[in-house]
């Protein structure tokens, strides 16, 4: 009478992933190295990888810590002008491109995550609404700095000349690399400390949390991928000016994750990917676009007021597994149903 | 400190427990909020393995005596020993580490994780792992992963919560929430227990049920619990020493015989005899 539920074991569930995102891969780079994308489609395609590192990165601190930054933008440019310069400084140099590349982008984010700590230890004293403005004010500061230091910066017209190196193949692999880091970081102990804080403060706290190093670290963490998000903007823009990392931009990123339901990555992959692509597929509406873009938003707030996925996340394996069970008889005894349930949310 | 020269001062402590450094030593403890003293001169010492009671009317300060235990608030007066060591100035999860935990009168639970996660945040602690080695998944993140799994499962199926393990704990009942934060807190893994108000909303049969178990887990840790509760058949049931609060301050300490015979406690749940007339 026992029927197992069958499970795929983990390395086969890897080597899926991975598979599949290999082939998400050469199909993109298929597509569009054939020529049947347009410019503007191609581009695309890169602004939607640099959102969606915005949203998921923003997401560890509003859906998974369940605090309110207003900032991320102010990270996402501390990145985009580290990355710019040292791509523009070492454009003459014998360093190899792929090498630039992978050195520009992890420093563009540990230079973020600096400026996440520096912020992030005064700021996470204070709660809700105190920590949206005194992170709102910080990203001023740090966009009113770039203007400013105009010697390094360019100032208001602009770091000029970045060599455009985002290509789709970068963009798609950061992207895979971001998603992946935080969702490891997120099954981890690390990822439940840092659940456990959004959950309940107090009893996170009596049972051995270190409060503070977890919302400094999900803060410089989140800091860490906006500096890389940052890095690839560069390379996408080959421009950088100050007015492009404002108050809106932070407000477009949070905008994403909470649509996306907050605490859910598939939900802020699915949000920024519809968002970004939104006013280019309405294009054709002209002046209505935006008017059916906010009407959007409005209309999913009603009826889904915890976004698109809730807290639910996509799992191709867990998917795979129904698929496997389907034709098993229904039994449920209590430790089967529960062991479903389970697979849900793992993994 | 010498273990053997230790003498206990205000003397609650079960025999079997005598000859050992006591888990906890309280002195002089005291807190003022603003004008008010809401604990005052508060002297207890916990032996190894007791199972120790607080007891005393609404508003006596017996949560605020755990709120002081766990550096939720920090003392106004007196000193505090765990284990030998003083908890002045330490943070509350410091205090968690050093072996002390704690449930709550008002269930705190993290209600959006599951039965298990629950568990294994509990045992955050105990596992060692460092970012790098989630990100990379190396086999520490492996190994101490599937112990923390076993474990978390091994410490719920003491309350028969193994089947629950994949339930949200916010659709637990009443009960089972009230179990899930003692095994939470268990999974710690303290030198000492409080409990605030364990059997609070259970009926007869489930707070029966509670105090085999509060004796199991005694048995089995060999840890100490401290308990604050209104139920007196569980007080009387289980506990070896209690002490009774009123206004802030100990008016009695002593067996459950003692306590129930001593006319100053009656006095403090009944009033004064004859006082309440004329």
């Amino acid at each position: 009478m026992n029927h197992t539920y069958k499970k795929i074991p983990m390395p086969i569930r890897y080597l899926i992933n991975t598979a599949l995102i290999a082939l998400l891969l050469y199909a993109g780079n298929a597509v569009i190295s054939s020529g049947i994308t347009n410019r503007a489609q191609s581009s695309l395609v890169l602004q939607v990888g640099i959102y969606i590192i915005l949203a998921v990165s923003l997401n560890i601190v509003t859906g998974y810590l369940g605090q309110l930054p207003l900032g991320h933008a102010g990270f996402m440019a501390v990145g985009a002008y580290t990355c710019g310069i040292f791509w523009k400084s070492a454009a003459g140099s014998a360093l190899p491109a792929p090498a630039a590349i992978v050195i520009g982008l992890v420093l563009a984010g540990i230079m973020a995550a600096i400026f996440g700590v520096i912020i992030g230890v005064p700021a996470l004293r204070l709660k809700g609404d105190y920590l949206a403005i005194i992170t709102l004010g910080f990203g001023e500061i740090i966009r009113i700095l770039i203007i400013n230091l105009s010697g390094i910066t360019g100032g208001t017209p602009g770091l000029m000349n970045i060599p455009k190196r985002s290509s789709f193949l970068v963009v798609y692999l950061a992207v895979a690399i971001s998603c992946i880091a935080i969702h490891m970081v997120m099954k981890s102990r690390h990822g439940r400390a840092i659940l456990s804080i959004r959950e309940n403060e107090i009893a996170a706290e009596s049972c051995g949390i270190h409060i503070t190093y977890y919302k400094v670290f999900a803060f410089a963490l989140s800091a860490f991928f906006a500096g890389i998000a940052g890095g690839l903007y560069a390379g996408y823009q080959g421009l950088l000016t100050p007015s492009g990392f404002d108050f809106m931009t932070s407000i477009n990123i949070l905008v994403m994750v909470v649509l996306g339901g907050m605490g859910s990555m598939a939900g802020s992959v699915i949000a920024a990917t519809v968002l970004t692509s939104l006013p280019l597929a309405l294009q054709s509406l002209n002046t209505f676009r935006m008017v059916i873009y906010s009407v959007l938003l409005v209309i999913i707030m009603i009826f889904k007021p915890s976004g698109l996925m809730g807290t639910y996340d996509f799992s191709l394996s867990h998917l795979l597994e129904k698929l496997l069970n389907i034709r098993q008889p229904r039994e449920n005894s209590p430790a089967q149903t529960a062991d479903k349930k389970a697979g849900k949310r793992n993994g | 400190m010498d273990k053997m020269a230790w003498m206990p001062s205000n003397a609650l402590i079960p025999e079997r427990d005598l000859q050992k450094l006591p888990i906890l030593d309280i002195r002089h403890l005291g807190i003022d909020f603003g004008g008010l003293t809401a604990v005052d001169d508060f002297n207890l010492t916990i032996g190894r393995t007791e199972i120790a009671g607080l007891i005393g009317p609404n508003g006596a300060g017996k949560t605020t005596v755990f709120n002081l235990l766990t550096n939720v608030y920090a003392p106004t007066r007196g000193s505090i020993l765990l284990d030998g060591r003083s908890t002045a100035g330490k943070k509350t999860y410091q205090l968690n580490k050093m072996g002390i935990a704690r449930t709550f009168q008002n269930i705190r639970l993290f209600k959006a994780l599951t039965v298990e996660e629950n568990v294994q945040i509990g045992l955050h602690n105990a596992m060692r792992y460092s970012v790098g080695d989630s990100i990379l998944r190396l086999p520490a993140y492996w190994k101490q992963e599937k112990q923390a799994h076993e474990q978390a499962l091994e410490l719920l199926s003491i309350f028969d919560m193994r089947d629950m393990a994949s339930w949200k704990a916010g659709s637990l009942p009443y009960g089972a929430q009230r179990r899930l934060e003692i095994v939470r807190a268990l999974a710690t893994q303290p030198g000492i227990l409080l409990l605030d108000e364990p059997a609070a909303g259970m009926n007869p049969s489930e707070t029966a049920e509670l105090m085999d178990n509060i004796r199991k887990i005694r048995d089995t840790f060999q840890i100490a619990i401290m308990l604050i509760e209104h139920d007196m058949n569980l007080v009387m049931g289980i506990c070896e020493g209690i002490a009774v609060l009123n206004y802030g301050s100990i008016i009695a300490k002593g067996t459950p015989q003692e306590i129930k015979q001593n006319p100053v406690v009656i006095e403090a749940y009944l009033g004064k005899k004859g006082g309440a007339q004329a």
